[in-house]
């Protein structure tokens, strides 16, 4: 919103002139010029460390580059006690292990999503602190929970021991509203009610997740499944079953941002970042927001179109979150690519989103069957994507402009991706 | 399961935990204290700018709204609606006998005040988005403190008017 030269005070809708003229739009400096992926599985019993720096290493060697030549980190959410598996390795760790020296790092949860810790880098090369920085998403989940780990909150104490809720948790955790799944139901819920969202199109985000899966070698869940298989999965809390859920796993996933007179003369087809959103215009309490069948993410899209030409229609492929299948739905109004309230009926039939519908959604198989690398995953299928390399799973049409969206609830980033640098 | 079971909490609403039954506990502060204890007196209380009246939720020192510091705690009616719910199958925590149902509902008082919380006392098939409910209160005896979790429950439907008085 532009604000008002004297108090500053938002004065109507639409960004300053500092985004419409192109000044200080930090992503245009900067291209993605390397990926890289670790193993991922459900459980591989190996070292985080050493799932987290064959990823650092393998996006290095993608773009061409040494590892000395890396003078920047940025990762999401750095290092944390107690997270079961939520973080495979901090910057800390990884700067270390692979004797980096930097000019500039930085970690952290409380940002834009996932996809926060790869704006910030744009902000850094954009601002002269580094010319590559690595970026990097790890998590071990799948061992770190173990089997049934994630079934339960009990803490050591067993049943007669008392959690004490401070902070944020104070809110929700003594209902029993005690984790992710429940909070997403309850928005759900609410979409469901305000505008006929069935059950029929939710399960269309799993479906076509599973379908694209399968043309994934490193999925986890590759064998068919059908509308009756999903209804056959355990409730969970209504509306959503298991299979609305994504699957915990191990792995890691690493980009390089490379300033972009750089990455030119490197190994890879730069992807450059046509835009990106980090918008928050609500409430950071989850039970607080203005409109609870709406998502922060809608803020950040409405950021990501004003910062460039293109628009909605211009997307060839999406990646769009799905720690639960209902969150897709939401992201996909919030990207507009599909009016408010219009996901259910956008996505029913599973055709308009499937490899070779209007828009090709999850093509990797979303974290619902591929894994949940925790919004990494995407971004690193929307540039394969854009490169040409999906082999089975390619859309055909030779895409040039992919959309990226990761997070919920108070914590949303999106990016817009393409083969062509726009000025 | 029966409709009992599906639809209390705990069996113990408006009673008390046993000593040493598995709960959790808001940690009390200065600033959560009127929230979490002002069901001791059958209240549900919200901090409140005293010169915009705005009620503010969670507990700030500071109104937002117009950076008054004269905020106070202030019982509203414990009326509220529900905006919406989500019937709970999975056991995440001990103490909760599934299924159960998580909501978040808003306080009569004012638009956009929320709580999460659990509906009590109605069965499943009744439960719906809008419709009225009231707050009850689930006292834990804690040594640090007791707490009363604000629950709601369906607002009695009125008896239809017959006749002219």
């Amino acid at each position: 919103m532009a604000p008002s030269v004297r108090t500053g005070a938002r004065t109507g809708t639409g960004y300053g002139d500092a985004v419409t003229t192109g000044r200080n739009r930090a992503e245009r400096s900067c291209a993605i010029s390397g990926i890289g992926q670790s193993d991922v599985g459900r459980r591989l019993g190996r070292d985080p460390l050493e799932l987290t720096l064959d990823a650092c290493y393998g996006a290095i060697a993608d773009a061409g580059l040494v590892p000395s030549a890396i003078n920047g980190l940025s990762t999401y959410p750095g290092g944390m006690t107690g997270s079961k598996g939520f973080t495979g390795a901090s910057a800390y760790e990884v700067i270390d292990a692979m004797r980096l020296e930097v000019d500039w790092f930085d970690s952290g949860i409380e940002t834009s999503g996932q996809l926060g810790s790869v704006m910030k880098a744009c902000m850094a090369v954009a601002a002269g602190m580094a010319d590559h920085v690595l970026c990097f998403r790890s998590v071990w989940e799948g061992s770190a929970q173990g089997s049934g780990g994630r079934s339960s909150l009990t803490p050591g104490g067993g049943r007669n021991s008392r959690i004490y809720a401070g902070g944020f948790e104070q809110w929700w955790l003594p209902f029993g509203s005690a984790a992710p799944p429940v909070w997403f139901a309850l928005y759900a819920q609410a979409h469901m009610d305000r505008y006929g969202t069935t059950a029929d199109q939710l399960a269309q985000i799993a479906l076509n997740a599973r379908r694209n899966a399968s043309r994934n070698p490193k999925a986890i869940y590759r064998d068919p499944m059908s509308l009756e298989d999903y209804y056959n999965s355990r409730l969970i809390t209504t509306p959503l079953r298991l299979f609305d859920c994504d699957v915990p796993c191990d792995g890691a996933t690493a980009v390089v941002v490379s300033r972009r007179e750089l990455a030119a003369d490197l190994a890879q087809p730069p992807i450059y970042i046509e835009a990106m959103g980090a918008a928050m215009h609500d409430r950071s309490n989850w039970d607080q927001l203005k409109d609870l069948a709406r998502t922060v993410g809608a803020d950040a899209a409405e950021q990501m179109w004003a910062r460039t030409s293109l628009t909605p229609a211009d997307v060839d492929v999406a990646q769009i979150y799905d720690g639960f299948s209902y969150l897709t739905m939401l992201w996909l109004e919030a990207l507009q690519l599909c009016p408010v309230g219009e996901s259910g009926p956008f996505v029913e039939g599973g055709t308009r989103i499937a490899l070779d519908g209007v828009l090709p959604l999850n093509t990797a198989g979303g974290q619902l069957s591929a894994g949940r690398l925790h919004g990494y995953g995407f971004l690193h299928e929307a540039c394969v994507q854009l490169r040409g390399e999906g082999g089975e799973r390619q859309v055909a049409a030779d895409p040039q402009v992919a959309v990226v969206a990761a997070g919920g609830g108070n914590t949303c980033g999106c990016l817009l991706l393409t083969t062509v640098a726009e000025v | 399961m029966s409709e009992r079971q599906s639809s209390e909490r705990q069996s113990s609403e408006q009673g008390s935990d046993e000593q040493g039954g598995f709960a959790v506990v808001p940690e009390l502060s200065d600033r959560n204290r009127h929230f979490w204890q002002g069901g001791a007196k059958g209240e549900l209380v919200f901090l409140r700018c005293q010169d915009c009246g705005s009620y503010l939720h969670p507990p700030i020192p500071i109104c937002p709204h117009d950076q008054s510091k004269n905020v106070q705690p202030e019982a509203v009616s414990g009326r509220a609606t529900v905006a919406t719910y989500t019937i709970n199958h999975h056991p995440w925590l001990p103490g909760f006998e599934t299924p159960y149902v998580v909501a978040i509902v808003e306080i009569a008082e004012q638009t956009g005040l929320r709580l999460t919380t659990n509906l009590i006392n109605c069965p499943l098939e009744d439960i719906h988005s809008g419709m009225a409910v009231q707050a009850v209160f689930h006292h834990i005896e804690d040594p640090n403190g007791d707490v009363w979790l604000p629950l709601f429950e369906p607002v009695p439907e009125p008896a239809p008017v017959t006749g002219t008085p």
